[in-house]
């Protein structure tokens, strides 16, 4: 079934703040198998000029997925959650995530297409902090596997 | 370490268990039953369980970080994600490996480009990080 156009570049309000925590920063870096001090250490963190632990690169996957939940399942717009994959994935840095970031994200729909009888929906999320200040912008390509496919 | 262009980026392998996918959907909230589950991966017409998509490029970042020397240098990160990952119930799982080419630096900044292979398949295409050159810290 194809999706929806109408939803093409469809923006939503800011999601519910996220509190980025210092053990949830550590607790995700030694599950990506991320051994920098700058992710476990408040001190080397600091010493290095930041206020807190640092994220690993794709530590903001936490926060989007979840945030792209909410799309993604949305009946209108006509995703068969059990022919979903994941095709691309982006992040453009303003600065990397810390432990005591509060996180707020703004989906946008940015394109809508079908190709060899699949779909495709590329959302575009800014995660700005709660006081406006951007820190990622993240691009997640999903794909719906057609019947064929 | 300061990258140059044209350099080549030595092989980094990471062994991957079902045991790092589950910790990973803890750590990550991605919980979909196709990275720990075989009867749902197989109903879906998977080879068996997957490795998360995000788990390959996590794994491709940690690369660039041990090239870099640090795990805060990059700007901006892509890749497609073309082939599943599979990674069996045995104690050694599969294993990814990754290698590198810069295909452009200057004095600010250097363009990766990532190689990641799954045995004689590669697993991502498109697989880029634009990294800060080394900071003093």
């Amino acid at each position: 079934m194809p999706l929806d156009q109408s939803f093409l570049g469809r923006s939503y309000p800011p999601t519910a703040p996220y509190q980025v925590g210092r053990e949830k920063i550590r607790e995700f870096a030694t599950a990506v198998g991320a051994e920098d001090p700058l992710h476990h250490d408040a001190d080397a963190a600091k010493a290095a000029g930041y206020p807190d632990v640092v994220a690993p690169p794709t530590f903001p996957i936490v926060i989007t997925m979840a945030a792209l939940k909410g799309i993604v399942l949305d009946p209108a717009l006509g995703i068969d959650y059990s022919r979903v994959v994941h095709g691309d994935q982006r992040f453009s840095y303003v600065r990397p995530v810390v432990a005591g970031d509060e996180l707020v994200v703004v989906n946008h729909i940015e394109e809508i297409m079908t190709r060899a009888g699949n779909d495709f929906l590329t959302t575009r999320q800014e995660v700005r902090t709660t006081t406006g200040e951007l820190v990622v912008t993240v691009w997640h390509k999903t794909v719906v596997r057609g019947d064929a496919a | 370490m300061t990258f140059q262009a044209g350099e080549v980026l030595p092989e980094q392998v990471f062994q991957v268990t079902r045991a790092d996918l589950v910790r990973y959907a803890g750590a990550s909230g991605d919980f979909n039953p196709i990275h720990w589950s075989e009867r749902t991966a197989l109903s879906v017409g998977l080879p068996g369980v997957i490795a998360h998509g995000m788990f390959t490029m996590a794994l491709a970042g940690q690369a660039v970080a041990k090239w870099a020397g640090t795990g805060d240098t990059v700007v901006d990160f892509g890749v497609r994600f073309i082939r599943p990952v599979p990674v069996p119930d045995t104690d050694e799982g599969t294993s990814l490996s990754f290698t590198g080419v810069v295909k452009s630096a200057d004095d600010d900044f250097a363009l990766v480009e990532i190689t990641a292979m799954c045995g004689t398949e590669r697993v991502l295409a498109q697989a880029r990080a634009k990294v800060k050159q080394r900071i003093s810290h």
